[in-house]
This record gives structure tokens, C-alpha cells and sequence, in this order.
């Protein structure tokens, strides 16, 4: 039977010729990933293995991005414990403030992860990689640790859903909209366990920050990874970005998909995704005036240049709503350099935006724009469960950089078109 | 080993963020950090909860981010066993790789009630339960996460290798 993408580097990476779904397999690993919240229980697990030594120090990678620049005391503690484990370790991807990125943007950026790696994460949207048509798993701390040692991590070969997107998106569609649309169509457990395959002709119009911010969401499905077919623009992006050995994986002919579904992108209209589920998807034109409270734009969803370049776009020449806290966080040093060097700091300044340093903070309640007690979010980060970003009782609606902009304008849920005309 | 106790029951989706808020993720205690066990979606579980006591949720729990952090605090709550209707992939690996029993069975999550008796008797692949005095079937785990689970863990397992 002929192979998926997944299942041809599950297959290479585990020195089989073939594998089939259900088949747990070791399979080694080209890149561990840990951050602030789960490397320090990795590392406690790794000492208790009682070895001296990691597997391999140019193949993991520690980025303290969640809580930093360190928030409190404990955060500080947690990421000494990261810094001083790396020195000792000597892991040379250990990325200190002021070189730090949010983890999913800054590993493809410094050309970490490339097209057929195998990566582990201990962060559930390590499955971003899958743009580069690279194998890539969120994984727990102890998997992290057993993988510092060993370098193997074990597996089950998924079933695979291929998507076949089609058409060219409309000019206010991005990404971010694509997979918000199939996580409704499909919902938070539609692909669970399964990979999520991304073919078809729509691809030549998808850019590589659309393409991560689609595999980003795969675990919002249940994803065990997303996956792109690799072509022209993949190429183009890792030969401007890694010097690394790649491999690119096509899928047989006769691969087996336990579903397959179309996605006509010209059809997509901007959606966002209300409280408290990804699944809980409206198109823009369903909703009517919800007033807000906070607008965040960054993430390792959506905080690459190219979202910053559409919010700029948007925010051009207008002013953030006086109900509004509009907090725009570029998710590497590099973007943000882009950012300042394009003019765009200058747009978000003057329309009374506020600009943070990388960090992940909002998007998960940790810190830099908690919300309170009813307060209501307009955010293009990942997850809008109860109590994410604050309060038990804020909500948090998700949305594409555009709309986020446009919202942040009208102090409502808006569409792009509404502050373009 | 045979697990008895008294049935918390959620519903689908009961993801990661609600079992332990990320606010507190940056304490390295576990003992501290069971004490906010649920919070976000059931503030009385750390005060109902007794030793022994057996988690029944939906489908899909343990959703959203792979924080080991959730199986941590619940194993550390006293809760003996997770039984649900489907699991989030992260969580499961992350409860096979510290131990903590996890099992699907949709038909017993669809019949038990709060406050339900229920006996989980892994060896033999069935789960009693005490209130409606029905006995379900589990799968058994494939053999190489057996062994996984024999061993007390991922990190112990790969020392035997």
C-alpha cells in the first residue's frame, strides 16, 4: 500500500520501508524542542535517568518565550534552571533574551527545521513545521526528556485526512481564515489522532506565514501534525533560510486517506471563532455588533511579517477604538526589526497601538495584556477556551490579523472591507 | 491492581487550560500545584475530591496545549484513573508516560453518574460499576505501551532498554 507524506518519514526515520496506521514505531529525531513552562519538568526528568551527557547538543533547541522577559520570581527560577541546564549540557539553541523568538516562528526563521525532519516539541503547536513539510508533533515534558537521552521518541503511525484546497482566497482571507473555516467544518476532535495532509492547486497563492499559521492549528483539530506538500515556495523559503541537508516527500499515488475533503478557498469568507471552542466558527457577515475590550496580534499563530504588514495595512492613518487596547507583539527579533524598518511601529504608534517585545504572554493568561472580568477579546492567537487569557469569565474571539485590525478600529467583531472603504 | 472510587464527572473538551490555568504553571511544586486541580471549570474538586476517586470526562479530554502539568495535577489530586470518551493525543502519551491509568470507554462515561461507584480492574479489562451494577469491557493497552506502563513510566522504561 503506498505511503502519506507522514507515514514516508515516520517510515525513514524509524529504518522501516513501510508503515501502516496503528503501527507504534521508535523513530529517531532531528529536532527536540522545549520552552519555558515544559523544558524545567523535562530537565527534572532528564536527571533522573542519571546520565551526563544529551543525545545530541546542535539537536534540541530551548526557547524561554512563554513567561519572558520573566514575569515574577518562579518564571525567573524556571528559566535559570533552562539557561544553566543548557550551559552545562552545552546545547548551543538555547536563546537568551534579545535573541529569543516565539519558539514556532523563531526555529523555521534561523532555519532549524527543514522539509523531511522528524520534530518533537514539548509545546502542542510544534506541529507549525509541517509548512515545511517536515514531520512535527507537540510531545509532553517526559517525551522530551526520554528524547534529550535517546534521541528516539516513540510513535503510532497516523490515518491521514488530505485536504485539497482549491481556488485562489479572497483579499481579506488569509490563513488564519482557512483553518478556522475547517476546524468548524470539522471540529476540535476531527482529526484526532490523524494527520492533516495539504495538497492541491490552492497552494500557489498561500504564502509560507499563511501556510504556518494553517499547520500551527492542526492540534486544534485533534491534529497529531499537519503537513504541506513542499513546492516552489517552500523551496524558496528554505533556501533562504537553512543550510541544513533537506528531503522532500511526495505522496504515493495510491495513499491511503481514511477521508478527503475539498476546501474551495475562493469561497472562504473571514471567520472567527467565538468562545469557548475553535469549532465555534462564524463567517463575519454572520455576526452581529459584539463590543470589545482588547485586541491582541501576534502569537506563534499569526506574529510573522507577513501579518504584521496586513494589521499595518489596515491600521494606516486611523486611530484604535477608545474602548480598545490594541497590543501588537511581532514574534521574533527579525520581524520586529522588519517591522521598524518598514514603517510599521510608526502606523501601530500613531493609531494608538501598544508594541511588545517577542514574547507569548497574552495568548495564554500569562502575562503583557491579561483580561479581566468580562472583558472581551479580539485575538489572532490559537485558543479561545474558558479562562485562556485571563478571567475565568473573559471571552476571547479568534480571528485573522485583518479582522483584529479592523476591530480594533470600531471597538466591535469587524470586517476588513468595513474600515477599507 | 484494582482502582475503587467515587465517580467526578465533566463533559467533552475538557482541555488542558481548565484543568491547570497556565497562571500557575510557573510553580514547580506539584503538591502546589494540585491545589488548583479544575479550577477554572469545577472550583469544589480540590475540596470533593478523595484519594482513590476516578475523573470521568467526554470526548477529546485533555485537549489544547501539551502541558504535562494536567495529568501531573490530576494523579497528584488522589485521582486514581481517567476514563473518557476519546482523549487528546498529548495528553494521552503524557498520562502513559507518568503513569497515570487512563482509559476509553465511552459506553461506562455515557451510563455513570456523579457521585457513582465505579472498580477498574485493568488486568482483566473491565470496569464495574457499583450504582448500576453493569460490568464494561476495556481494550487492553498494545504491548509496547504495556510495557511502558510495567515499567512506572517512560523515563524508567528507557533505563531497562
Amino acid at each position: 500500500m503506498g505511503m502519506t507524506m507522514t507515514q514516508k518519514i515516520l517510515a525513514r526515520s524509524s529504518g522501516h520501508d513501510n508503515v501502516t496506521p496503528g503501527m507504534l514505531i521508535s523513530a529517531k529525531v532531528d529536532m527536540v524542542l522545549g520552552n519555558d513552562i515544559t523544558a524545567p519538568v523535562a530537565i527534572k526528568e532528564f536527571e533522573k535517568a542519571g546520565v551526563d551527557r544529551v543525545f545530541d547538543k546542535e539537536k534540541i533547541a530551548l526557547v524561554p518565550d512563554h513567561f519572558t522577559p520573566n514575569k515574577d520570581i518562579k518564571s525567573a527560577q524556571q528559566v535559570k534552571l533552562m539557561r544553566e541546564f543548557a550551559k552545562k549540557m552545552e546545547i548551543s539553541n538555547f536563546f537568551e533574551i534579545g535573541q529569543m523568538g516565539i519558539e514556532h516562528a523563531l526555529l523555521p526563521e534561523l532555519g532549524l527545521v527543514t522539509a523531511g525532519d522528524l520534530v518533537i516539541g514539548a509545546d502542542s503547536h510544534t506541529c507549525t513545521y509541517g509548512a515545511l513539510g517536515a514531520f512535527s508533533t507537540g510531545v509532553g515534558s517526559t517525551d522530551m526528556a526520554a528524547a534529550m537521552v535517546t534521541g528516539e521518541v516513540w510513535l503510532k503511525v497516523p490515518e491521514a485526512i488530505k485536504f485539497t484546497l482549491t481556488g485562489k482566497p479572497s483579499e481579506w482571507v488569509s490563513g488564519k481564515d482557512i483553518i478556522l473555516h475547517i476546524i468548524g467544518l470539522i471540529g476540535v476532535d476531527g482529526a484526532l489522532y490523524k494527520s492533516m495532509e495539504f495538497t492541491g492547486d490552492g497552494l500557489e497563492f498561500l504564502t509560507m506565514d499563511d501556510r504556518f499559521t494553517i499547520a500551527n492549528m492542526a492540534i486544534e483539530a485533534g491534529a497529531k501534525n499537519g503537513i504541506f506538500e513542499v513546492d516552489n515556495e517552500t523551496m524558496q523559503y528554505i533556501q533562504g533560510h537553512s543550510t541544513k541537508h533537506y528531503e522532500v516527500f511526495k505522496p504515493d499515488e495510491d495513499a491511503h486517506y481514511v477521508d478527503e475533503i475539498n476546501i474551495e478557498l475562493s469561497k472562504i469568507k473571514p471567520t472567527v471563532a467565538f468562545p469557548s471552542l475553535p469549532e465555534n466558527t462564524k463567517t463575519i457577515d454572520e455576526i452581529e455588533d459584539i463590543p470589545i475590550d482588547q485586541v491582541v496580534i501576534g502569537s506563534c499563530t499569526n506574529g510573522r511579517i507577513g501579518d504584521m504588514r496586513i494589521a499595518a495595512k489596515i491600521l494606516a492613518g486611523k486611530k484604535v477604538n477608545d474602548n480598545v487596547r490594541c497590543i501588537i507583539i511581532p514574534a521574533t527579533q527579525k520581524i520586529w526589526k522588519q517591522c521598524m524598518h518598514e514603517g510599521l511601529f510608526d502606523i501601530f504608534i500613531d493609531a494608538g497601538c501598544a508594541v511588545s517585545t517577542p514574547t507569548c504572554g497574552p495568548c495564554l493568561g500569562g502575562h503583557m495584556g491579561i483580561l479581566a472580568e468580562g472583558e472581551r477579546a479580539v485575538s489572532t492567537t490559537n485558543r479561545n477556551f474558558v479562562g485562556r487569557m485571563g478571567h475565568v469569565n473573559s471571552e476571547v474571539y479568534l480571528a485573522s490579523p485583518a479582522v483584529a485590525a479592523a476591530s480594533a478600529i470600531t471597538g466591535k467583531i469587524s470586517s476588513p472591507e468595513s474600515v477599507m472603504l | 491492581m484494582n482502582y475503587i472510587g467515587k465517580v467526578l464527572k465533566y463533559g467533552d473538551n475538557i482541555d488542558t487550560d481548565v484543568i491547570i490555568p497556565a497562571r500557575y504553571l510557573n510553580i514547580s511544586d506539584y503538591k502546589e500545584l494540585a491545589k488548583h486541580c479544575m479550577e477554572d471549570i469545577d472550583p469544589s474538586f480540590v475540596s470533593r475530591v478523595k484519594k482513590g476517586d476516578i475523573i470521568v470526562g467526554g470526548q477529546n479530554f485533555g485537549c489544547g496545549s501539551s502541558r504535562e502539568h494536567a495529568p501531573i495535577t490530576i494523579k497528584e489530586s488522589g485521582i486514581s484513573c481517567v476514563v473518557a470518551k476519546s482523549f487528546a493525543r498529548i495528553f494521552y502519551r503524557n498520562s502513559i508516560n507518568i503513569g497515570l491509568p487512563i482509559i476509553e470507554c465511552p459506553e461506562c462515561v455515557e451510563d455513570a453518574n456523579e457521585g457513582d461507584k465505579l472498580e477498574i480492574d485493568l488486568e482483566n479489562g473491565t470496569i464495574f460499576n457499583y450504582s448500576n451494577e453493569k460490568t464494561y469491557k476495556i481494550m487492553p493497552f498494545p504491548k509496547f505501551i504495556q510495557n511502558i506502563i510495567n515499567s512506572g513510566g517512560l523515563m524508567e522504561h528507557i533505563k531497562t532498554q
